[in-house]
């Protein structure tokens, strides 16, 4: 991953510290001083890491709420995923027009569509996962779905929290 | 301290057994239930009207009701066990007004005075210098209320979210553990005893959004009422739903939730870890909540019962005892 942060002191630090918090295993460290910069203006550090996928994302949060920047993440740009079922006549109601308005919002793509096909006229479920860039859009596209899902008369189950 | 008892059913009776085998300086001075009555002054033999009640189905003499136990004023605390009627609230509500405006304490493990009428009450209540207690109303056994009120005192409680309802969890643990679906597991609730015939305001979530407007009531002050909740039940469940979200090493249950901040008072099915604190079993309830100093706390007891509703029944009694009477 490509962090930017405020050249002072310590700063390194505080940002390596979530990774270790979250059992990171940190592979490299790639940091470059701009001779040029004056004190104050941000610094980019590359971090090679390996880490569970499931702790990426709360790694992220940490990060971002101590004033880093995480510029990119690896090669894989949608990395923030979330599940959530959904039950009831979801074919009937058009599932490719579902799917469609989730990943033409530019918030999120649909990622995975597991489904349950059950006996006819009972309701099916299914498990849908999406993937976005940022935990706001993300969150957005999970309101959208909830919208559609209510227009289409279909029950949505979120998650308490966050889990992989 | 003398108590009255309104209602000798599950928690009526569960109340009379605890305080007739355990020695906890109470006694029982009048009796209700909704065809008869008794009143002695000099404290009744409780052995002797839970035989009676078993043997006849009364717990004292015909034509003697519930407003003569309240107009007797031989007791000290009333305590308020009849059926919840969530529209109206009554009868209730008009025994636990007169008794507090007589000036007696009141204790209740009704849901419907203390979620419609809550602040009208305890104005009612301080300005009469008595204390009414509702510690049995939510969660049961688990003493949130005194958690919330006391122990967390000082804290700022920031959310709040739980299982509230041991009906549904108890169908949610059977259409997991067993793959039954939700109409087999709900039947099988009702044979155990653990649905009500007429299931409706558990499975809907109803029940669990009481609840919430009680605590959101009384905790926070939000003043608001069952419209304000967002209910969702889980008698649309499948039991391929839970196994969809056993494949992500998770479950669902039936969560309520309160965000005061944002205003979110909310019932809905939620996906959790299966590790999660509040993924129960059974009839079990669990609240974990959220504060700004002693951080996240769970408790997780029996939200029903007999002998466990009577517990907290019987706390708040000792609590206006110890705490309240003696100090004043
Ligand atoms: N059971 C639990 O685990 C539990 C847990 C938490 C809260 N609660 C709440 O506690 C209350 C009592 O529950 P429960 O399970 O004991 O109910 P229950 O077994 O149905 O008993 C209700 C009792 O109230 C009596 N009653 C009905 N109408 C009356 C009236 N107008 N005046 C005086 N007595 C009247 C009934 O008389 P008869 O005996 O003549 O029918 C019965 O004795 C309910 O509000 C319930 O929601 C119960």
């Amino acid at each position: 991953m490509k962090l930017e942060m405020k050249d002072k002191p310590g700063q390194l630090i505080a940002a390596l510290k979530p990774i270790s918090d979250v059992e990171g295993n940190i592979m490299a460290i790639i940091h470059q001083r701009d001779p040029s910069a004056a004190p104050g203006d941000t610094i980019d550090v590359q971090i090679m890491l390996d880490l569970p996928g499931s702790k990426l994302e709360s790694l992220v949060e940490t990060l971002t709420s101590q004033g880093v920047n995480v510029v990119r993440i690896g090669e894989e740009r949608l990395l923030i995923r979330r599940s959530v079922i959904l039950i009831g006549h979801i074919m009937h109601t058009d599932l490719t027009d579902t799917v469609d308005r989730i990943d033409s919002s530019g918030l999120a793509e649909v990622a995975e569509l597991g489904m349950v096909m059950p006996a006819i006229n009972e309701p099916s479920s299914a498990k849908i996962t999406l993937k976005s860039s940022s935990l706001e859009e993300i969150g957005r596209a999970i309101d959208l779905l909830r919208s559609v899902a209510r227009e289409k008369g279909l029950l949505v189950i979120e998650p308490l929290e966050e889990y992989p | 301290m003398r108590i009255a008892l309104l209602g000798f059913g599950s928690v009526g009776r569960g109340i009379a057994e605890a305080v007739s085998e355990k020695d906890l300086g109470l006694s029982i001075t009048a009796v209700a239930d909704s065809r008869s009555g008794i009143i002695d002054a000099d404290g009744i033999d409780i052995r002797d009207v839970l035989e009676r009640k078993r043997t006849t189905g009364l717990c004292g003499t015909p034509g003697i009701t519930a407003d003569d136990v309240i107009e007797s004023g031989v007791y000290d605390v009333l305590v308020e066990v009849t059926p919840t009627n969530a529209d109206s609230a009554n009868p209730a509500l008009g025994y636990i007004t007169r008794a507090l405006a007589a000036g007696r304490h009141v204790v209740t493990s009704n849901k419907g005075p203390i979620a419609l009428r809550y602040d009208a009450l305890m104005q009612l209540a301080a300005s009469r210098n008595v204390q009414l207690r509702y510690e049995a109303t939510v969660c049961g056994a688990i003493p949130l209320i005194q958690a919330l009120e006391i122990g967390l005192a000082g804290n700022t409680i920031t959310a709040l979210n739980g299982v509230f309802n041991g009906t549904c969890n108890y169908i949610l643990t059977r259409m997991t553990d067993e793959g039954l679906s939700y109409s087999q597991a709900l039947l099988e609730a009702r044979e155990l005893g653990y649905a009500e015939a007429d299931p409706t305001y558990d499975v809907k979530g109803v029940d669990a959004a009481i609840k919430l407007v009680i605590l959101a009531n009384s905790i926070w002050g939000l003043n608001a009422s069952l419209d304000d909740v967002d209910i969702t039940g889980i008698d649309g469940l499948t039991t391929d739903a839970l196994a969809l979200a056993e494949d992500l090493n998770c479950t669902i249950r039936l969560i309520g939730e309160i965000i005061p901040e944002k205003r979110i008072l909310k019932v809905s099915p939620r996906v959790l870890s299966k590790d999660h604190s509040l993924v129960v079993r059974d009839t079990l309830n669990a609240v974990t909540v959220e504060t700004d100093m002693a951080g996240e706390i769970t408790l997780i007891g029996r939200g029903a019962g007999s002998r466990e509703t009577a517990s907290a029944i019987i706390a708040d009694i000792l609590f206006i005892r110890d705490c309240h009477v003696e100090r004043t």
